[in-house]
């Protein structure tokens, strides 16, 4: 059977996050959540907070949480450039709750007029995607 | 000749001076083994993201983009990164010597400067400080980059300047800094490809984008701008304490010799004094026999 790994290097501002072989990567962009097999046409697309799971060719997964960034794929090689990658055993499950309540209590007062309601729903997606990758 | 009781308070004086020389290098370098690690860590990150930046500007033709095109009007804006203390050799000269080196108007140019000592300098010399971020560079973080560049970019589209530059060092290893000032926006492709010859011309398939092109570009160039904030700091950090570990090392070892020098001097004068004393005793021996 043809090897049907490839290379996935997820990047951090301060650190490489992770870079080794899988089988499947599966993650959120602005236009929708894509999986990426080998041999997927090359495209750089830019993401939106979700989780990133990696397939293993042993069946095994791995998730992570993403927020912002984009992401490069090339034939046998797949990028990823987040400003902010965690491990689910990272991540702060009750800051993350905290930060969801603030978000929607923010998305609630918006008819006010007074908070930013995109960035507002951007913040409760991140605290959203922490909470569920965490879980 | 000095007397002794000169000699040895320059010495001692000397000698706490070199103390704190000593104590300041090691500290820096203590501080510059983290700054690098620091700055090591963020390097991949910076590469694959000019890599991306560059191989988009050349595949995807001639777009029309406000951060693309250049304009007539406005104010040119400087980023000057320096350090907030001194101390540290010619590292905040160096940096501000690039300034100068681009000949432009004081009047045409506003600095966004970070460190303090930058900012006195350019003061003194005339030039405005639009902003003064100098706290962020005691312990740069993503954020304070993001934040910066979503303030030069605000400006950038108000058209309050019209071209950005940025000044700081690059932290080629632990003994070779390179200050340099490298132009930000607008980005120009033929300047773009130029540098980035060599590991462009390969052989990539053709590349999709999802959003399309120019929509992707808008949404990547803030963090294209924002990497390389980020990226100058934690290197100008990492010089910075590299500049800093030099001067103090050359401070304790000038130190060093200066003691040595006088240490010498002084026993001449010791002994001196000695000889003089004796032969003032012989002869107030002889004179009374």
């Amino acid at each position: 059977m043809e090897d049907r790994n490839f290379k996935v290097r997820i990047i951090c501002p301060d650190r490489v996050f992770y870079e080794g072989q899988a089988e499947m990567i599966e993650f959120s962009t602005t236009e929708g959540d894509i999986g990426v097999y080998k041999h997927h046409i090359p495209l750089t697309t830019v993401i939106r907070p979700g989780a990133v799971i990696l397939t293993f060719e042993d069946g095994t997964q791995k998730e992570a949480a993403v927020h912002a960034g984009f992401a490069e794929i090339l034939g046998d090689q797949v990028t990823i450039l987040a400003e902010i990658a965690e491990w689910p055993d990272e991540i702060d499950v009750n800051r993350a709750e905290r930060a969801k309540e603030r978000a929607e209590k923010r998305l609630a007062s918006v008819a006010d007029g007074k908070v930013d309601e995109a960035r507002a729903e951007y913040a409760l997606r991140k605290a959203l995607v922490r909470l569920d990758v965490a879980r | 000749m000095a007397s002794m009781r000169d000699i040895k308070r320059r010495k001692s004086s000397i000698q706490s001076t070199q103390q704190i020389t000593n104590a300041m290098k090691l500290v820096s370098t203590v501080k510059l083994q983290k700054s690098k690690q620091h700055a090591e860590n963020s390097k991949p990150y910076f590469d694959q993201m000019y890599r991306t930046v560059t191989s988009m500007l050349a595949k995807s033709g001639d777009i029309d983009h406000p951060y693309l095109k250049a304009k007539e009007s406005g104010k040119k804006a400087i980023i000057v990164v320096t350090s907030n203390r001194g101390l540290a050799g010619g590292y905040n000269s160096n940096v501000v010597k690039q300034v100068f080196e681009q000949n432009f108007d004081p009047k045409d140019v506003l600095i966004y400067g970070i460190g303090k000592k930058g900012c006195e300098i350019l003061t003194r010399k005339g030039y405005e400080i639009k902003r003064d971020y100098s706290e962020v560079i005691e312990s740069p973080l993503f954020e304070d980059a993001e934040f910066i560049a979503k303030e030069l970019l605000t400006d950038f589209e108000n058209g309050e300047i019209s071209e950005i530059y940025l000044a700081y060092t690059l932290f080629k290893n632990t003994v070779s800094h390179i200050p340099k000032c490298i132009k930000l926006l607008p980005m120009s492709k033929e300047e773009l490809t130029a540098e980035g010859e060599g590991n462009e011309s390969d052989d990539r398939t053709i590349m999709s984008y999802e959003p399309a092109e120019d929509e992707a570009l808008a949404l990547i160039i803030p963090k294209y701008i924002t990497s390389l904030l980020y990226g100058a700091f934690v290197e100008a950090v990492a010089s910075e304490n590299g500049a800093r570990m030099q001067a103090m090392d050359s401070a304790t070892s000038n130190a060093e010799e200066m003691i040595n020098d006088l240490e010498l001097k002084y026993n001449r004068a010791r002994q001196g004094s000695i000889t003089q004393e004796l032969t003032e005793i012989i002869a107030g021996a002889d004179a009374i026999s």
